[in-house]
């Protein structure tokens, strides 16, 4: 780390070309687009993003149908929601995120199950639809006490010219205006996860606020401190860490989206006076729906390290009274004596760690703070499927000179750790395995590791656990064996 | 607060603090949801025989199946030859699912490439996505052979990837004489092991019959070497090590087709290796000379055994035999093919596991079991269950066919710990949860997804089926050969110990029976 910034820069440029060298020339054009390095001022990382990735060159990203059932409906606890097509998406993404959520599943909450229409043959040859309709039939009988049904469709769905919309339709007329909610997030739509989030958003928009009647919950008495939390998936409980500060703050919480997240708490959303929007990628679209059609009011907040969170908090109260400004300070010297031990102990150990990361559509900006508050250094970052909007946010948080990869492919993202040789790398599933054999400490920035939750102040103390464990396992010191030159 | 720089806790016990405990009820108020008389209602009827009815009635809905789709055997495949590169045709979703659910039940890496095909794919067909994707994954990630297989959205418009394949060679993605071997593998047909089978066979099917009609057939000279196919199986990384070891002590020159066990448990050295282990080239041409074939798991071969047999050679199916006469009868079958005698050493080992039977049968005799999986895995299992004196009283394969069935009933009647057994194609896990109600059994051989069943159940459950994410390892032990009967063994043992310790150490009102010794 004592290479000067302008060095670094030459460095990573370097770095780039040399990758590129391994792409068939028209395709190492059109990868040069999303390499880059960050220069200070810039509006952006001066990268391309949110278009098609390219034929087989081992991209990260998923799919639409993971951008909606997997990321924004799956959570939602008391629908069931079916994976609406052959039985492989709705089995791979079975459990398989920690949307923490409370109920007695298979009862009054469904969403650590896999419900499919299991599509055969004859189904692509004949059609779906009159199945998905003794599906939802099925689903009524064994499931009575669900709250709602989603239709997160598959790609055959949108190849054979099904008509889920028109089976909703019927369906929640013959059960008494029941919401059921057909979703076009067939996988070969969009690019990446991306436009599964959007195509989620607005179902909600089209298929529940345009459906439900406003007087739907008349106990529902409205204060001065609603809010809504938007955009937090509760992964290892990072919606509650979060919730007991604006709780504490003396805001009333009154809506997840979606971690832990109810039908009532969405349909009672455009009541709320704020929302405050955690992961932007993939809510911003209902965001600005609602402040469009209801006139809430939105605003972005970052709960990853106490810095981001002391601003955060402020941030929020700035759109209340005395009171709420005033108690949000008392939370802020609250936790400040946690937050100073946590710091104490951990950063002597972690200072001047480098650190690579690689996550979806939020984190690769949002967690470098928190890496900063224990004196950590993010040298590289990038997004599965980021927009140009992400990357120009990322600018507030990363460094001069720090490696930018959009959509990296699983080749250049080996390559530059491999030269760069960060302390950590912070990425997902797919990679985890891959640089821990190349001897490089790794933590899961998706699933968390398992661990969790990383938001709030609760949550800091336990990534300061796992950061400093990750990297300092004696385990490392073990992957050259002693009789090796 | 709860929380302390000094005593960190997380998810485990955070939320069960004070101050978490009054959020969630505070919580509560928001969600509207059904009373808590209402909610325990109907947990309690679906515990009920009523409940079983209607569930079973089902005909259109699947819960919690117990099975995955084609592509996913067909990446298994790719994987388990030497320097080959999966490449899925389709949408690029299905990839990153195959490799993140394969990872996170080996603990390794999944190399995996998609053509990425997008909606205008859907439209025009897929062929340039073909040829970018075959030229682009040839460059970057150097492979010996690609392995081509397809995904719904390929399938349901139709692309012709065998055309594909070749126009890519013409336009220069790739060399005319590079090994693309490929095959059909819709997600909406069979299950995984389908995928295994379309899969292999298409790599046969291009080295025996002449590349896609590029190239002569090869002509069979048959000589006195012997092939085994192991169909698709978690436990590869045990398993294979089991049986290079079996054949070695035979001295049996043998073909191994199709083994992922290198790819998948690269060391931890300060080298990430893509390519390890696996079958070669030189041995799939070998294997067309062998005089018989051995495909341990029938239904993941179902096409490819017909090939083979078409071929000339004889091919001897076995259903992952386990246990004693399971592992007698493959040994007996390897010695018969071979003219070599059984081992001294694997006949040592039979006599070790008999031995430690004979040690433990009293804590398995007469057990109930639960078991569901794929439907080689469970024919082994019930079998070997049966030899420990315990009943496989439920037998479930959401892929499983009626003629299997009909063996699994066939295996029932063999034995008197089969009577009163029953078997269920095509049922799921939610059928299941209903059969664990209204018969209740000891435990449940199962994967991860029946912690879901141990929990409202409180049926024990021994992880032996694919896959186990939450369990660490087990995939590196065998559970076949007489040393794989002996981890199957102890594995089922640690359950009921377990299960009867934790049964048994309420102090001062059970603990009487907390013997030290059992």
């Amino acid at each position: 780390m004592t290479a000067t910034v302008e060095e670094r820069k030459a460095t990573n440029k370097a770095l780039i070309d040399e990758v590129l060298k391994a792409y068939p020339e028209k395709m190492a054009k059109r990868r040069a687009k999303h390499l880059g390095t960050f220069e200070e001022g810039k509006p952006d990382c001066g990268v391309k993003s949110n278009i098609k990735s390219l034929p087989g060159v081992m991209t990260i990203r998923g799919c639409a149908y993971a951008g909606s059932k997997g990321v924004v409906w799956g959570p939602i606890k008391d629908m069931v929601h079916i994976s609406h097509g052959p039985v492989g998406c709705g089995q791979y993404s079975w459990a398989a995120r920690r949307n923490y959520y409370i109920g007695t599943t298979g009862i009054d909450t469904f969403v650590t199950m896999q419900f499919t229409s299991d599509f055969q043959e004859k189904d692509i040859v004949f059609g779906g639809d009159k199945k998905l309709d003794k599906i939802i039939d099925e689903i009524q009988e064994l499931f009575p006490l669900n709250k709602g049904i989603s239709i997160q469709s598959e790609c055959p769905i949108g190849l054979i010219g099904d008509d889920i919309e028109a089976v909703s339709k019927k369906k929640s007329k013959e059960l008494d205006g029941k919401t059921i909610v057909p979703v076009r997030c067939e996988g070969f739509r969009g690019v990446s996860q991306s436009l599964g989030h959007h195509l989620a958003n607005d179902a909600i928009r089209d298929w529940v606020f345009d459906r439900t009647d406003p007087n739907k919950h008349p106990e529902f008495v409205s204060t001065p401190y609603d809010v809504a939390i938007i955009g937090d998936y509760n992964i290892g409980g990072d919606a509650w860490s979060s919730r007991i500060l604006l709780e504490e703050m003396g805001l009333r919480v009154i809506s997840q989206w979606s971690g832990d997240g109810t039908i009532a708490e969405i349909e009672n959303t455009p009541k709320a006076k704020l929302n405050v929007l955690h992961c932007y990628r993939s809510m911003n679209y209902i965001s600005r729906h609602m402040e469009e059609k209801y006139g809430i009011p939105w605003v972005e907040y970052n709960f990853f390290g106490p810095s981001m969170i002391e601003k955060s908090l402020r941030e929020i109260a700035a759109h209340f009274d005395d009171t709420i400004k005033a108690k949000a300070e008392e939370v802020i010297a609250k936790y400040k004596p946690l937050m100073q031990a946590v710091i104490d102990k951990y950063k002597p150990r972690l200072e001047g760690k480098t650190v690579m990361l690689y996550i979806g559509g939020l984190r690769p900006r949002h967690v470098i703070g928190a890496y900063e508050d224990l004196g950590m250094v993010v040298v590289g970052t990038g997004y599965e499927f980021g927009h140009n909007d992400d990357y120009q946010r990322t600018t507030h948080y990363i460094k001069d000179a720090t490696l930018i990869y959009d959509d990296v492919t699983g080749y250049e993202f080996e390559h530059f750790v491999d030269k760069v040789k960060p302390d950590l790398v912070g990425s997902g599933i797919k990679e985890k395995y891959v640089f821990q054999k190349m001897g490089v400490p790794f933590r899961q920035m998706h699933s968390w590791d398992y661990s969790g939750p990383y938001h709030g102040y609760d949550g800091f103390a336990i990534f300061a656990r796992d950061m400093d464990m990750a990297i300092s396992s004696p385990v490392w010191g073990l992957t050259k064996a002693p009789w090796k030159a | 607060m709860s929380q302390s720089a000094d005593k960190i806790i997380d998810h485990e016990m955070l939320f069960r603090e004070p101050e978490y405990k009054d959020l969630l009820s505070r919580k509560k108020a928001h969600e509207f949801n059904h009373s808590d008389d209402k909610i325990k209602s109907v947990v309690e009827w679906t515990k009920t025989e009523d409940y079983k009815q209607k569930n079973f009635a089902r005909d259109s809905l699947a819960v919690n199946p117990a099975k995955a789709c084609q592509p996913l055997g067909a990446v298994y495949v790719a994987n388990g030859f030497a320097k080959t590169l999966s490449f899925v045709h389709g949408s690029q979703g299905c990839v990153s699912y195959y490799r993140s659910h394969f990872s996170r039940h080996f603990k390794e890496p999944t190399s995996c490439v998609s053509s990425s095909m997008t909606e205008d794919a859907a439209v025009f067909g897929g062929l340039n996505n073909m040829v970018d994707g075959l030229a682009n994954a040839y460059s970057l990630y150097k492979p010996d052979m690609i392995a081509v297989s397809t995904t719904c959205m390929a399938e349901v418009i139709g692309d012709d990837v065998d055309a594909f394949i070749k126009t890519s060679k013409q336009k220069g993605s790739i060399p005319e004489e590079f090994d693309v071997p490929f095959a059909h593998t819709p997600a909406f047909v069979g299950s995984h092991i389908t995928g295994y089978d379309n899969a292999l066979l298409g790599v046969l099917k291009h080295f025996w019959d002449g590349k896609a009609k590029t190239t002569e057939p090869l002509v069979r000279v048959p000589n006195d070497s012997i092939n085994f196919i192991g169909g698709f199986d978690g436990f590869v990384v045990g398993n294979m090590k089991e049986i290079r070891r079996i054949f070695d002590l035979f001295g049996v020159k043998v073909n191994i087709i199709c083994d992922p066990s290198g790819s998948w448990n690269t060391p931890t050295d300060g080298e990430f290796r893509m390519y390890a282990g696996g079958t070669t080239k030189e041995e799939v041409v070998a294997a067309l000379h062998a005089k018989a074939t051995i495909v341990f798991q029938e239904y993941c071969c179902e096409k490819t055994t017909k090939f083979i047999a078409e071929h000339g050679q004889e091919v001897v199916t076995l259903n992952a035999p386990i246990g004693v006469a399971g592992t007698d009868k493959f040994l007996m079958e390897i010695s018969r093919l071979t003219g070599k005698p059984i081992p001294a050493q694997l006949e040592k080992e039979r006599g070790e596991l008999v031995d430690a039977m004979a040690d433990s049968q009293a804590h398995l005799h007469g057990k109930r079991f639960a078991l569901y999986g794929d439907p080689d895995q469970l024919l082994g299992y019930a079998a070997y269950l049966m030899e420990l004196g315990a009943e496989p009283a439920h037998v479930l394969a959401t892929n499983g066919s009626e003629p299997w069935a009909a063996k699994v009933q066939a295996l029932f009647d063999s034995s008197p710990y089969g009577k009163g057994c029953k078997v269920y194609p095509k049922r799921d896990l939610w059928h299941l949860r209903s059969l664990l109600f209204t018969e209740p059994v000891d435990f449940i051989i199962g994967n991860t997804y029946g912690k879901f069943l141990e929990r409202d159940t409180k049926t024990p459950l021994v992880r032996m089926v694919f896959p186990i994410f939450d369990r660490h390892h087990y995939h590196r032990y065998p559970t076949w050969g007489y040393e794989g009967g002996l981890r199957v063994l102890v594995m089922l043992l640690d359950e009921f110990f377990e299960a009867l310790d934790g049964n048994t150490m309420d102090i001062g009102k059970t603990d009487y029976s907390y013997d030290i010794i059992r």
